[in-house]
């Protein structure tokens, strides 16, 4: 449905996206992620035909979002980043407003379809002005699923919004994403990774990955760290441990707690344990931790991008200076 | 078409809400109201006492304080078109939706011009009051003729007004820049007067005063005066759709 080949674009000097490449498919849900300023209301601005790209290539169902400009609004539903709202109308008038615009069959019934869908229903009479930034949202919300767009695009959707919301416009959006394609972005980590199915991590315009959210975290942390406690004092222990096969470093978080990350592939516990007893300390506690996505989008964010490997190592020494 | 009139209407009924058009409508009734009483006043004394000039109303006396007002009122009327909407992020929606740049101009400028029709046909009040105190009646044919000159002028002030608003975010540089053109316009005739040769000739042409008051006020249609103001109208609405478009490009 999406297809984004090579698009890049400058604003004067400043290059806000560089070189993105990224397929979407019907029933796919789509993360973007990255920091502010990565570039990722460039991208969907662009696809939603709201600016064009200085190079490269976008299509959505087939249309190029600069020539068949037009084709292409009308398959998409687009919440922006700051919800386009007119405060001075009510819910009711600025969705029909909205639905006339799209040129739909039996307005009425669309509008109120969709407000019981985002739970406005009795909200709809009420003026924009006197909503709360929530309700506010799920009117944006609204407004983007109007006319079924066959491509969703959601940039932050669920800001602003209170948990039991969020919840419930997650949901909503895992159940459109069944049978359409949905582009959304967040920087929140676990939204990305209960929502989609697919995340691409962006910073500074840049892919710096592109994986389901489970493989990325299994890729990025499939060197273990391993958290060891002991009786005693652990400096005694950290150059036995280091020796250790596997073992890449080793940082002393506190009097008795140690540190440790190993290789991807090796499982170096047992090796340790055994060093940790040989030594004469008693073992009180060994156990693996796995890195957060917030981890691993905190390294790839932080990095140069498609640093990957880099990216470990980086949060090492980090830990280390810790 | 469809969307040029679903934007139209939007607006249309968004002047009904906001204060600003109330406080103007107001304004301009009182005014209005206020000359039309003092003229019918002044020639009734002069009935009544017998040695005037023979002095008859017309429209005219209602029709140029309404022509100044609007100079400074369609600035506040059509400074939030285009600017408020960037300014509150709703472009974004309207520009992403299936809506032509210029269908969104144009519709904004219907909305405003059918407000200013609807004020020019709650002005027809003081000619039919007018027409039942002069004997045998106002001269409908000038009555008409003055009527299609403001018509085509308030297109164009709207039309220059819609122009500016999308140029700028922010209502207020708008309103300033909206009647800092609408003067220069208006008040090229000073100009004209003194000018002569082909730069005087090409003010003269650019002169809105003057293709108003020339022929329309008299009661003169000519085809030049009528073609003036549709292509002032049609050329601001162009360049603002060129600067809605441009300002993807931003």
């Amino acid at each position: 449905m999406i297809r984004v080949s090579g698009l890049t674009k400058d604003y004067g000097s400043r290059r806000a996206i560089d070189n993105l490449n990224f397929d979407a498919e019907r029933g796919e849900i789509l993360g973007f992620l990255g920091p502010n300023g990565a570039g990722k209301t460039t991208t969907m601005r662009i696809l939603t035909g709201y600016m064009p790209p200085t190079s490269g290539k976008a299509e959505i169902g087939g249309f190029d979002v600069v020539d068949q400009s037009l084709e292409v609004r009308r398959l998409v539903g687009y919440l922006p980043e700051t919800v386009p709202l007119y405060p001075e109308m009510t819910v009711f008038e600025y969705l029909k407003y909205m639905a006339d615009l799209r040129h739909l069959p039996k307005p009425n019934d669309k509008v109120e379809a969709v407000l019981e869908k985002v739970h406005m229903e009795e909200r709809a009479f009420g003026y924009i002005d006197k909503l709360s930034k929530g309700m506010r949202q799920r009117v944006g919300v609204a407004q983007a699923l109007l006319h079924q767009p066959q491509v969703l695009i959601l940039d932050e959707p669920t800001i602003g919004l209170d948990p039991a919301q969020i919840i419930e416009v997650r949901n909503l959006i895992r159940e459109v994403g069944r049978e359409r394609t949905v582009l959304l972005s967040t920087h929140i980590l676990s939204e990305a990774q209960q929502v989609c199915n697919r995340v691409l991590i962006i910073n500074k315009g840049k892919i710096v990955a592109e994986d389901s959210p489970e493989h990325l975290q299994t890729r990025i942390s499939g060197a273990n760290h391993v958290t060891l406690r002991i009786r005693g004092d652990a400096a005694d222990l950290l150059e036995d441990v280091r020796n250790v096969p596997g073992v890449i470093s080793v940082t002393r978080q506190g009097d008795d707690v140690l540190e440790f990350e190993t290789a991807a592939g090796i499982d170096a516990r047992p090796e340790i344990a055994r060093q940790v007893v040989q030594n004469g300390f008693d073992l009180l506690e060994l156990h693996a931790v796995n890195l957060s996505l917030e981890d691993i989008f905190l390294q790839l964010t932080r990095d140069e991008p498609g640093a990957l490997n880099q990216a470990e190592s980086t949060a090492t020494e980090q830990v280390e200076e810790a | 078409m469809r969307n040029i009139w679903t934007i139209a209407k939007r607006e249309y009924k968004l002047y009904f809400i906001s204060p600003i058009a109330w406080v103007v409508a107001f304004i301009i009734f009182l005014v209005l109201g206020y000359f039309f009483y003092s003229y019918i006043l002044y020639a009734a004394n002069q009935q009544l006492t017998g040695n005037g000039s023979g002095y008859v109303p017309d429209m005219q006396s209602i029709l140029s304080p309404l022509i100044t007002i609007m100079l400074f009122a369609s600035p506040a009327f059509t400074m939030r078109t285009l600017a408020d909407e960037q300014r509150m992020g709703t472009m974004e929606v309207m520009l992403t939706a299936p809506v032509r740049d210029w269908e969104l101009v144009v519709g904004k400028w219907l909305g405003a011009f059918l407000f200013y029709i609807t004020i020019l046909a709650l002005t027809w009040i003081y000619p039919l009051v007018m027409n039942q105190m002069v004997k045998p009646g106002i001269d409908q044919g000038l009555l008409l003729s003055q009527y299609l000159g403001l018509f085509l002028l308030f297109g164009a002030f709207a039309a220059i007004g819609v122009m500016v608003s999308s140029f700028f975010s922010n209502q207020i540089a708008a309103f300033f820049t909206t009647l800092g053109v609408l003067l220069i316009l208006w008040l090229l005739s000073f100009p004209v007067q003194a000018s002569g040769g082909v730069g005087g000739d090409l003010l003269s042409y650019l002169d809105m005063q003057g293709h108003l008051y020339n022929t329309f006020m008299q009661g003169i249609v000519e085809l030049k005066d009528v073609i003036y103001y549709i292509s002032i109208t049609i050329l601001a609405l162009f360049i603002g759709s060129m600067s809605v478009e441009t300002r993807r490009w931003r």
